[in-house]
């Protein structure tokens, strides 16, 4: 019990550890709460890589939004030139400034205007920076880049005592300081400053590989506390900076069973009936022409019409293409725009890297909390980047869509089969539905045909369609499958007219044959009535003579009676007895 | 604000120096660099000279104004150009050479 307690305890003494929210979007998720409270973070690299802007965005945060006033103590700005920097991102640093929530101290070191001569300390920078504190009661410090003091003063071993002794005094202000430093060879800074601040170190990183620029930042080190160790893309944009959060590979998103259609009956049919499933993710390939976006515009017309918020990403075509494009097949996108219902984002792929398209998208998603997002190509993406950081970055993508139960539908553009297996492959397994979009090659034209290669969690047609883009949308018709194999186009036209011309002379031989038949029955009967009447003609005379047969046995029999009564005979019976005698003898004589 | 003030010789026709002299404390560099400071303004600036010292533990505001980091400091204000010298000041041609009084060799 004791071991258990004990490590309960140290549980939640790191868990306690207090930390100040940065306010950088993505930052206090990956560090789960921000920088250390109270101690020194550095934050280092090369030049360019934003680190001024990531400390003024702490500074100004902590002013704006989690009430801490701050002091910014540049080495390398002047106020002025920082306000002006840093106005873009919609900081007013005048007016923070005149309100008490932060102060600027602008340290110019010049060392052409200097003379070392004996012993001294950096007092004075302390003073100015505990009067700058006091004045405003200030919790956040920066000092943006201290290293240019070893620039100006010649004197290393003091500087050096002397950083030692200032970073000890933040932390015994209680200050929360963020200290950048421009990044060295083979060491973090220039100067080490590493060695001085322990607390937390971030490394930030501006890459440019293949002439597309991506920053990265790292958390190279955080005492006492859990944080991710990747390399986060970050961006910085008129919003601000933002910190890619890109850690959530999980597969704990909920399934929903609700299921949305795909904006064409027949898909819908072909889909177990009812359309794919929300908040999963649906690819469509398929070659050039093939109908790829003509489909994600039917499915975002759909989700339009159910009032439901839909977001596109273009990497090849302009909005305006898009929608003066999709009204050629009947379908005005416009209205939707104009509602607000539908946005559309369109840039070049190689206007940013992966991570950062990527992050745009995220920041997209974020702010129009779309229900269906469509990316119109994903493959476009593949040029920016190798496939492998593609997958990676989509399999982040699609769980983020699907963590808020976004339906996503991707378009990929394959160049020819191999290609098709190649690339499609590499994200296939982490969709759900995937819809496959081919042209059909013969007799001189080209046709398009739509199948489900597969689709998770539905009984789904294993049929080839005939996918056709007519002036009121799509339609998918069945192909001719039959003995000449699958038939399109004209070919399918040929053939169903072929095949209507062989049902309408089957149709006339049934026809005739029923003709035939009415004909044979009305003999049958004319034959049956004739029949009929010559037996019953028969009947009547057969009657009549029954008729005077029995008239004339009863006569007969009358006059026997009336002889016998004239011959005075004993009985009645005697003729009968007689009869009866000459019927023994006859048995007699057969027995023997 | 401590202020020690030596006055000129109002006639001299050689510029005045006017010195200020920033300190943290009445610490024992503090004193060593004042006392550096007028035997030298003494030996090479007599009556041609004027010092202020502001202690900045005192007048903490008055340090940005200056761009004062290392202390103590010694600003020459004028003649100008504006020039400083940090340290203790205990060497003198160094002094001299950062005050204008002799030139670099």
């Amino acid at each position: 019990m004791a071991f258990s307690d004990s490590g309960e305890h140290h549980l939640r003494t790191v868990a306690r550890l207090p930390k100040s929210p940065t306010g950088i979007d993505g930052f206090d998720q990956i560090t789960a709460g921000g920088l250390p409270t109270g101690r020194p973070t550095l934050v280092c690299g090369s030049p360019g890589c934003g680190k001024t802007l990531f400390a003024m965005s702490f500074l100004v945060n902590g002013a704006t939004k989690f009430d801490e006033p701050g002091v910014f103590m540049s080495f390398e700005e002047s106020n002025d030139e920082l306000a002006e920097n840093v106005a873009s991102l919609g900081y007013d640093l005048p007016a923070l400034i005149e309100k008490k929530k932060i102060v600027l101290d602008h340290v110019r070191v010049e060392r052409s205007e200097i003379e070392e001569t004996g012993d001294y300390d950096l007092e004075g920078l302390f003073v100015r920076l505990g009067f700058a504190i006091d004045s405003i009661g200030a919790r956040r410090v920066v000092l943006d880049t201290i290293e240019s003091l070893f620039a100006g003063l010649s004197n290393e071993s003091i500087l050096r005592a002397e950083l030692r002794r200032l970073f000890r005094w933040l932390k015994d202000k209680g200050v929360t300081a963020v200290i950048t430093g421009e990044r060295g060879e083979g060491s973090l800074t220039r100067q080490g400053l590493e060695e001085y601040v322990s607390d937390a170190v971030i490394l930030l990183d501006h890459r440019v590989i293949e002439q597309i620029s991506t920053r990265r930042l790292r958390i190279v080190k955080y005492r006492g506390s859990a944080h991710g160790t990747n390399e986060y893309p970050f961006l910085i944009d008129e919003d601000g900076i933002a910190v890619l959060p890109i850690t959530s590979m999980g597969l704990a998103h909920g399934a929903s069973t609700e299921r949305i259609s795909s904006g064409v009956d027949r898909l819908d049919t072909m889909l177990g009936g009812q359309g794919y499933y929300r908040g999963s993710t649906i690819l469509v390939s398929g070659t050039a022409g093939a109908g790829k976006s003509s489909l994600g515009a039917h499915f975002v017309d759909a989700a339009c019409r159910r009032g439901e918020r839909c977001l596109v990403f273009l990497f090849e075509e302009s909005p305006q293409q898009v929608v003066r494009n999709m009204r050629s097949i009947g379908l005005d996108l416009q209205p939707w725009i104009d509602r607000g219902l539908l946005e559309y984002h369109a840039s070049r792929p190689a206007l940013h890297g992966l991570e950062m398209h990527l992050s745009l998208m995220y920041r997209a998603i974020e702010r129009v909390r779309p229900a269906v997002v469509v990316i119109d190509p994903v493959s476009s993406l593949l040029s920016v980047a190798a496939t492998a950081d593609v997958r990676a970055t989509l399999t982040r993508l699609v769980d983020h869509l699907k963590t808020q139960n976004i339906t996503a539908l991707m378009t990929s553009l394959s160049h020819g089969k191999s290609e098709l297996e190649r690339t499609d492959a590499e994200i296939s397994s982490i969709v759900d539905t995937w819809l496959l979009l081919v042209t059909l090659e013969s007799n001189g034209e080209r046709n398009r045909g739509l199948y489900v290669l597969k689709s998770r969690g539905m009984g789904h047609s294993n049929q080839i369609r005939e996918f056709l883009l007519t002036g009121h949308g799509i339609e998918l018709v069945d192909v001719y499958a039959g003995a000449g194999g699958v038939l399109t186009g004209s070919a399918r036209l040929t053939q169903q007219a072929q095949e209507r011309a062989a049902e309408i002379a089957q149709q006339q031989e049934i026809e005739r044959k029923g003709r035939t038949l009415d004909r044979l029955r009305a003999a049958l009967e004319a034959e049956l009535a004739s029949l009929r009447a010559k037996f019953e003609a028969e009947q009547a005379d057969l009657a009549a003579d029954i008729e005077q047969e029995r008239a004339r046995i009863a006569r007969l029999r009358a006059d026997q009676q009336s002889i016998a009564e004239s011959r005075q005979a004993d009985s009645d019976n005697n003729g009968s007895e007689r009869r009866d005698e000459r019927h023994v003898d006859n048995r007699r004589s057969r027995k023997r | 604000m401590e202020m020690t003030e030596i006055r000129p010789d109002a006639a001299s026709a050689v510029p005045v120096q006017v010195l200020r002299l920033y300190i943290a404390g009445q610490t024992a560099r503090s004193a060593k660099a004042f006392a550096n400071l007028t035997r030298i303004c003494e030996e090479h600036l007599k009556g041609q000279y004027r010092i202020e010292v502001i202690d900045l533990t005192q007048d903490p505001q008055l340090a940005a104004g200056d761009q004062i980091l290392a202390v103590p400091t010694l600003v020459r204000l004028l003649p100008e150009p504006v020039r400083k010298i940090i340290g203790d000041l205990s060497n003198t041609d160094r002094v001299l050479v950062g005050l204008d009084i002799r030139p670099a060799r």
